[in-house]
C-alpha cells in the first residue's frame, strides 16, 4: 500500500488516467467525485486548511507515475502523473460548488478546505464549550485555536478512553483551526446569539464572551 | 410477340447504386433527365409489329455512349421498366429534327431509326426535362458516325474508321480523335493503348507458333514439341514482361493477364461521370459511381475509410477528370437519397469518414478493449498508433475510433509528455463509497490483471505471471508468497480458480502474503496467508 506520510493512499491512485482531467461526462463524474473523497480526506487527516494552486501539494503528483514515464526532464514543467491547474482548479470548483471548499480570492489561486462546513465547525465549538464548562467563559481567539485549555483536554480524554479520541473529539478537532474558519464559525454563533466577540488592542487578542 | 420489348430492345444490367455497367471501352457521352421512348413500327419491317407490344417507356435516364443508348427508369423500386440498351451499330437513321410550329409547344423529340433481325421500328425520345437537346443530338451524331464498338471487335480495323467523316469531332467536345476512333480517357485509357499494343505483338506471336506446330506434325519430333513448350513459356514471359514495363515496377513475378486485367481495373474508370457528359446530372451521377468504386477499396480498408483517401484514389481512378473535394463532398453527400449500400459519418472531431451501413463500431470496440486489457497496456495505456497496428488502419482513423470508445465509457485517457495514451476505463470499478475498495466482479477486474496496474515495481503480478511465480514444492502443490497483502491479487486468484475448491488459511507466524495451490486430481486448491488475513471460500 502506496502512503504519503501516515496517509494510507488508495489503489486507483497509481492510475494514470486519474491524474488527467477525463473529458466524457460520466467518466469524469466519478473521476472528481474521487477527487473531492481523496482530498477531503487527506486534509481531514493532515490538517490542512488551505491549498493553493501553485504551490506543491503530494496529493496533486504521484510520483510513482512520474518516474515510469520516459522523458523525466519534462516532468519539470508538467509531467506525468502530476495534475494540471486546470484539473486542480476543476476538482477544487467541485468542493466548492458543494459547500465544502472556499476560494479565498477571485483568481481562484487559493482555497479553503471544509472538511467540515462552517455550520459542524460551529457545533464542534459549542461541544467544546459545553465538555469543558466554558458556558459563561470568556477566552481570546489565539486561546480556542492553540490555547493549553484545548490542548490539556486533548490530553486528559486521550488517557481515559482511548476510543473516545477515534471520532470528533471537539478539542482535537479545534486544535489548529484554521483562523478563517474559526472566525466564521464564531460569527454564525454570535449571530444566533450563542456569544459575543469583542475587539481587543490588536487583531490577535479578539475576546469571544459565550453565553450558551 | 407479348416479350416484343424485351427481346426487341437488350436489357441493360445496372450496378447496385443504379450505375450502368459499362462494356470494355466503352464511354459515356451524354445524359438527359425525364426521358420518353417511345417506338412506332414502321411500313418496311416485314413482321408487322403492334405498337401495344412496346409498353411505353415513360420518364426516365437517357445515357448515351460510344457504343450504346441506354434507357434506365428514374427510381429503380418503385418503377416496374427494367433498363434496356440499344446498340448504336442498330441504329440506321437518324432523322433531323423537324422544324415546325407545332414542334415549338411539344417537348423536343429525336427520332432514329433502328433495326435488329431484319425488324425495324422507329424510335422516338421525348425530353420532357431540361437538358442540352443540341449537344445530345450532336453527341449522338458523333458516336454512330465513330463506330466504337467496330475498334473493340477488331483491334486491327479500329484506325481503318477514319474514312467516316469526322465533322462533328470539332463541335463534339473531343471525345474523338482527329481520325475518329474514340479518345481514351483517363490512366486507363492510356494503359489500354499499352495493352492493344502488346496484344497485338502477342498475336503476331502465336501465329508464329501456328506454323511452327505444323512442322512439329510434319517432322514428327519430340525436340520440336519441346521448343514449342519452351516458347511458349517465353511468350508468358513477354506477357507478364509488358504488364511490368506498364507499371514501371521492377516485380517479374507481376504475373498473369488475369491479374493484369485486376491491376487495370483498379487503376482506371474506363467512363468517368463528368460534368460535360452528365450536365445537370453530374453530381447524382457522381455519387452513384463513387458508390460503386468505394466497395472494393472499403472492404479493403476493413469497413472504414478516410474520406480524403477516397479522394486521392477515386481521382486516380479517374486520371485526367479530377473531381473538386467540393464535388466528392456532394456525391458523398446525396447517397442519403439513393438505396446504396454505403455511407457517410461524420465523427465528432469533424473527421469525415466513409463506411458500409452494416459497418458496427461494436466489433472494433471488442477489439479495442481485448487491446487495453493486455497487461503492458494495463500499465502504460496504448496510443492511437499501437491502435492503428492492431486494428489495420490509419493512425488518425484509430484515433477517431478510440476517442468514440472513450465517450462510450470504455476508455479513458491519459495526457503526459510522452503523449496522449489511453486507459481501460477502471473509474466504474472503483467503489464510491470507500475509496479504498474496488467493486469486485466487475468485468474488468476478472478479465483483466489488475494486480500488475495497481502495484507497479516489486509487488506487481498479472495472471500470466502468475503460473511462473508459483514455485512447484511438489507434484501436488505449490505456492508463492509476497511481501504486501494485495486485495486484488487475491480477487485474481480467486477469479482463476473459482470452479475449483479454494482454501485460504492463517498462518499467524509469518508476514505478508502466501498463496498455495494443491492439486488434486481435478481440483486446485488455493491457500493465502497473511498475518491478519483469516478467509476460507470454497466453492464447487
Amino acid at each position: 500500500m502506496q502512503k504519503l506520510g501516515d496517509f494510507k493512499l488508495p489503489q486507483f491512485f497509481n492510475y494514470p488516467p486519474y491524474f488527467t482531467l477525463q473529458p466524457v461526462r460520466d467518466t469524469r463524474e466519478k473521476q472528481v467525485q474521487l477527487w473531492k473523497e481523496l482530498i477531503l480526506d487527506y486534509c481531514r487527516t493532515q490538517k490542512i486548511f488551505v491549498i493553493g494552486l501553485e504551490e506543491e501539494f503530494p496529493l496533486f503528483s504521484n510520483h510513482l507515475i512520474e518516474s515510469r514515464s520516459l522523458s523525466n526532464e519534462i516532468n519539470l514543467i508538467h509531467g506525468a502523473g502530476s495534475l494540471s491547474n486546470e484539473a486542480r482548479e476543476a476538482f477544487l470548483s467541485a468542493l466548492v460548488s458543494e459547500g465544502r471548499a472556499e476560494w479565498l480570492d477571485r483568481g481562484h489561486r487559493k482555497c479553503l478546505i471544509l472538511w467540515h462546513r462552517i455550520q459542524d465547525w460551529a457545533d464542534i465549538l459549542l461541544h467544546f464549550v459545553r465538555d469543558n464548562g466554558f458556558e459563561d467563559s470568556v477566552m481570546t481567539v489565539e486561546e480556542i485555536r492553540t490555547g493549553v485549555e484545548s490542548r490539556g483536554t486533548v490530553h486528559t480524554l486521550t488517557m481515559k478512553s482511548k476510543s473516545a479520541v477515534v471520532h470528533l473529539l471537539p478539542a482535537v478537532e479545534l486544535h489548529g483551526i484554521d483562523r478563517i474558519i474559526l472566525m466564521r464559525a464564531l460569527k454564525l454563533l454570535e449571530h444566533k446569539g450563542k456569544l459575543a466577540i469583542f475587539k481587543g488592542t490588536s487583531a490577535d487578542d479578539e475576546g469571544v464572551k459565550f453565553s450558551v | 410477340m407479348s416479350t416484343a420489348t424485351t427481346s426487341f430492345f437488350e436489357p441493360a444490367s445496372v450496378t447496385s447504386s443504379g450505375r450502368p455497367v459499362l462494356h470494355q471501352a466503352e464511354v459515356e457521352c451524354h445524359l438527359l433527365s425525364s426521358v420518353d421512348l417511345e417506338t412506332e413500327p414502321t411500313t418496311t419491317a416485314t413482321t408487322t409489329i403492334n405498337s401495344l407490344d412496346f409498353p411505353a417507356l415513360k420518364s426516365g435516364l437517357g445515357i448515351l455512349t460510344t457504343h450504346r443508348l441506354l434507357w434506365l427508369p428514374s427510381n429503380a423500386t418503385t418503377d416496374s421498366s427494367s433498363p434496356i440498351s440499344i446498340p448504336l451499330s442498330s441504329v440506321t437513321h437518324i432523322f433531323s429534327p423537324k422544324k415546325s410550329i407545332k414542334s415549338m409547344f411539344h417537348s423536343p423529340r429525336i427520332r432514329f431509326q433502328v433495326s435488329v433481325h431484319s425488324r425495324s421500328v422507329v424510335v422516338t425520345l421525348v425530353i420532357r426535362g431540361k437538358g442540352d437537346i443540341d449537344g445530345f443530338l450532336t453527341k449522338f451524331w458523333d458516336c454512330w458516325r465513330g463506330r466504337a464498338w467496330e475498334i473493340g471487335n477488331d483491334s486491327g480495323g479500329g484506325s481503318s474508321s477514319g474514312s467516316v467523316p469526322a465533322s462533328g469531332s470539332v463541335s463534339g467536345g473531343g471525345l474523338y480523335s482527329s481520325d475518329g476512333s474514340v479518345r481514351l480517357v483517363g490512366v486507363s485509357g492510356i494503359l489500354r493503348k499499352e495493352q492493344e499494343m502488346w496484344e497485338s505483338t502477342d498475336k503476331s506471336l502465336q501465329e508464329a507458333f501456328h506454323d511452327l506446330n505444323a512442322l512439329m506434325i510434319m517432322t514428327a519430333m519430340r525436340k520440336a514439341k519441346e521448343m514449342v513448350i519452351l516458347a511458349e513459356k517465353m511468350r508468358q514471359k513477354l506477357l507478364s514482361g509488358s504488364s511490368s514495363q506498364s507499371s514501371s515496377g521492377n516485380d517479374e513475378e507481376m504475373g498473369s493477364k488475369e491479374e493484369m486485367q485486376d491491376w487495370l481495373l483498379s487503376v482506371g474508370i474506363v467512363s468517368p461521370v463528368t460534368k460535360e457528359s452528365a450536365g445537370a446530372m453530374y453530381h447524382q451521377q457522381l455519387s452513384r459511381q463513387l458508390a460503386d468504386f468505394v466497395r472494393i477499396p472499403l472492404e479493403k480498408a476493413g469497413g472504414m475509410i478516410n474520406l480524403i483517401d477516397i479522394y486521392c484514389l477515386f481521382n486516380r481512378a479517374r486520371g485526367t477528370e479530377l473531381i473538386s473535394p467540393e464535388d466528392l463532398l456532394q456525391a458523398c453527400s446525396l447517397w442519403e437519397k439513393f438505396d446504396v449500400p454505403v455511407m457517410l459519418r461524420k465523427f465528432d472531431s469533424g473527421v469525415k469518414v466513409i463506411q458500409n451501413k452494416s459497418h458496427s463500431d461494436e466489433e472494433v470496440f471488442a477489439r479495442i478493449k481485448n487491446l487495453v486489457s493486455k497487461p503492458e497496456a494495463l500499465r502504460s495505456g496504448i496510443t492511437a498508433s499501437d491502435a492503428a497496428m492492431t486494428l489495420g488502419i490509419a493512425p488518425a482513423m484509430a484515433k477517431e475510433h478510440l476517442l468514440t470508445a472513450e465517450s462510450k465509457g470504455l476508455l479513458c485517457r491519459d495526457i503526459s509528455p510522452d503523449g496522449f495514451r489511453f486507459f481501460i476505463n477502471l473509474f466504474p470499478e472503483i467503489n464510491s463509497d470507500d475509496i479504498h475498495m474496488m467493486n469486485s466482479g466487475g468485468p474488468y477486474l476478472v478479465s483483466s490483471s489488475m494486480s500488475c496496474l495497481w502495484k507497479p515495481g516489486e509487488g506487481s503480478w498479472d495472471l500470466f505471471s502468475l503460473d511462473k511465480k508459483l514455485v512447484a514444492v511438489s507434484a501436488q502443490k505449490s505456492e508463492t508468497s509476497t511481501q504486501h497483502y494485495n486485495r486484488l491479487l487475491m480477487q485474481r486468484i480467486f477469479s482463476h480458480f473459482t470452479r475449483s475448491a479454494i482454501k485460504c488459511q492463517s498462518n499467524l507466524d509469518r508476514p505478508g502474503f502466501k498463496v498455495a495451490l494443491r492439486r488434486d486430481d481435478h481440483k486446485v486448491a488455493a491457500a493465502a496467508q497473511r498475518h491478519d488475513f483469516e478467509h476460507t471460500i470454497k466453492s464447487t
